[in-house]
């Protein structure tokens, strides 16, 4: 058997020295772009393994922001404990939303689940006493660094860092986590199982699966996912807004999924990456960020529909194809 | 018990709105029902209608009649538009997923709201009354302006014109095949490719008709495409897609409950009106008027 190097763990051990670079403005993208790669794959798990569109998965990662921010500012609750409540509390709200949504095909599926969003959404507007309501939530804290500061100080040879940067290490660790979580799950007897509905529900159906419940145990583990990454976004972000859960922000992660390759492990995260950075890089020069996000969706609808992924695919398997020949 | 009054004159601005959510969500249900796509950009063609009355108007002037013309005007332009982005993009399309239409259609979205905030700017911009209409009587001791009882009236005689088009002509007649079985249709030698086109003009002119006809009462501002498109998006939902009378139905209900929700649990009357959404999704997904889908 032939061992692949470990990408991923390298990538990850890569992205630690991020803020050995020096600059602060790194650091923040950085950190921006591996919460959103969790997002963005927690909905490949519907969207791209289960073939489930939801226009609604932004609701799991409000309730997951709103949960850990209301946890550790209003209750004091620690990091620790927060963290999993949120993706349990999203997970909650997801059994629930998609017990219902499952039942229902194809349209009407992506209809509800925008219906359950805008609701989420509504309330953490609305509901002044809990959210904050239009204002938010500013000023969650961050999680107590104290232990990693006495590290820090035990072994000068690993310098020392901001609070931002302890919580980017954080997030990486947490992250690299559920993502290989994820990958296991996508790769177990489960996952084929997924993907043995998308292709074909009616087959799967057949061969004795009971294809609904499957559909709910990935929406409910989509949702979890999208809650944990919405618990770290609200603590990067200083801040929980209701626009965390509102249909645009499901558009948005609906479309890093397609850039980077939906159905691919890897290209959501890639997604992230690539959207992100242009993001950051347009926004420099023009204003007109989402004109340009439009032009550039449209351009991927049209030309690569497999996404950033997909296209890189097409394209090695072509030039393998053409060496073989050669 | 509150005042019969107030009551009455809250019922009046829920049918108002309610009239208005019929006008730019008919388009939208046209065309669902006949293409089988949710139109995201169908808010975008109600701002842009909006936007491009508010300069029609600054080009003609606010003589007698001027608004008529503008608004005629701004509709005709949105449907121009709409079947130009028909043409030339969407129809290569409907082969594909419908997570790919959907998402073409957030990215017109998200393309005409920069659009109009390069050409118009961001700041409010608003329109006046026409002047023939410009006062207002009272009904049972609720005001109610001219401009909304036009529009009060102008909400069922669109129905009764869609209704006419819908079963008494030939072209509804192609419209209702459509919807039912696009295939057959094209079989029996008509030319189905051109009747989308038309069906998704004339859902964007209504779309921007909508836009058109809102300004003397709303100032138009960036944001109210998103806007729009959930509040008509809820009204075909609870009427059914596709379904024209359930339409109609939809936007009373939503205007009714929209206008008492604020009066009994005012802070939540946006949460009960998804509430009622998720609710006949759950129970008749199809829609109370509607029709289950193949």
């Amino acid at each position: 058997m032939i061992t692949r190097p470990p990408w991923a763990l390298l990538l990850l051990i890569a992205a630690l020295f991020v803020p050995a670079l020096g600059s602060r403005f790194y650091t923040f993208l950085a950190n921006d772009v591996v919460i959103w790669a969790l997002f963005a794959t927690s909905l490949n798990l519907l969207v791209g393994y289960t073939g489930l569109v939801s226009f609604g998965h932004a609701a799991y990662f409000g309730i997951g922001a709103y949960t850990a921010g209301i946890l550790m500012k209003q209750v004091g609750v620690p990091f620790l404990l927060a963290f999993p409540a949120a993706g349990l509390m999203a997970a909650g709200f997801a059994a629930v939303f998609g017990f219902f949504c499952v039942r229902l095909t194809r349209i009407y599926f992506a209809m509800l689940t925008l219906a359950f969003a805008q609701i989420v959404w509504a309330i953490c507007f609305k509901w002044n006493e809990v959210t904050g309501g239009e204002q938010g939530m500013p000023e969650i804290p961050y999680p107590d660094f104290a232990w990693a500061e006495r590290v820090a100080a035990a072994l000068p040879f690993l310098g020392s860092y901001r609070t931002s940067e302890y919580f980017y290490f954080l997030t990486l660790v947490l992250v690299g986590l559920c993502l290989w979580i994820l990958r296991r799950i996508v790769g177990s007897p489960f996952g084929r199982m997924l993907t043995t509905i998308r292709e074909n529900p009616e087959r799967a159906e057949f061969i004795g699966v009971n294809v609904r419940r499957y559909e709910l145990a990935a929406f409910v583990l989509a949702g979890a996912f999208a809650g944990l990454a919405g618990g770290l976004f609200g603590i990067f972000n200083r801040g929980v807004f209701p626009d965390f859960a509102y249909w645009t922000k499901s558009a948005e992660v609906l479309i890093m999924t397609l850039l980077g390759g939906m159905g691919t492990f890897f290209g959501p995260a890639l997604g992230a990456l690539v959207l992100l950075w242009l993001n950051q890089q347009i926004l420099s020069h023009t204003q007109y960020w989402p004109a340009i996000l439009g032009a550039i969706l449209i351009v991927l609808l049209f030309v690569f529909p497999g996404g950033i992924a997909g296209a890189t695919l097409a394209l090695a398997r072509r030039l393998g194809w053409r060496s073989a020949r050669a | 018990m509150p005042d019969p009054t107030f009551v009455f004159a809250q019922s009046l601005s829920g049918l108002t709105a309610a009239m208005f959510l019929f006008l730019i969500a008919s388009g939208l249900s046209l065309i669902f029902g006949v293409l089988r796509v949710l139109n995201f950009a169908h808010g975008s063609f109600y701002m842009l209608g909006a936007y491009a009355a508010y300069q029609f108007v600054q080009w003609f002037g606010t003589g007698p009649g001027r608004f008529w013309w503008a608004a005629l005007g701004a509709a005709l332009a949105v449907a121009l538009l709409g079947g130009l982005v028909e043409r030339l993009l969407f129809r290569h399309l409907y082969a594909k997923e419908e997570l790919y239409q959907l998402l073409f259609t957030y990215a017109l979205v998200l393309i005409l709201s920069d659009v109009a905030k390069g050409i118009w700017g961001t700041q409010q911009l608003s329109v006046s009354r026409p002047p023939g209409l410009a006062g207002s009587l009272t009904v049972f001791g609720a005001t109610l302006p001219y401009y909304n009882l036009f529009i009060l009236l102008l909400g069922p005689t669109i129905a009764l014109a869609f209704w006419f088009v819908l079963h008494r002509t030939r072209a509804g007649r192609l419209i209702r095949a459509a919807a039912l079985d696009r295939e057959t249709l094209g079989v029996l030698g008509v030319n189905v490719k051109r009747l989308y086109t038309g069906v998704f003009m004339a859902g964007s002119f209504l779309g921007g008709l909508g836009g058109a006809l809102v300004t003397p009462v709303k100032t138009i501002v960036p944001g109210m495409d998103t806007e729009m498109i959930v509040e008509a998006f809820i009204v075909v939902v609870i009427g059914g897609l596709g379904s024209f009378w359930g339409t109609f139905l939809g936007a009373l209900i939503y205007g009714q409950v929209l206008s008492f929700g604020i009066l009994f649990i005012p802070r939540f009357s946006i949460f009960s009106v998804f509430a009622l959404m998720a609710a006949v999704l759950i129970i008749r997904p199809w829609g109370l008027l509607g029709r289950p889908l193949k």
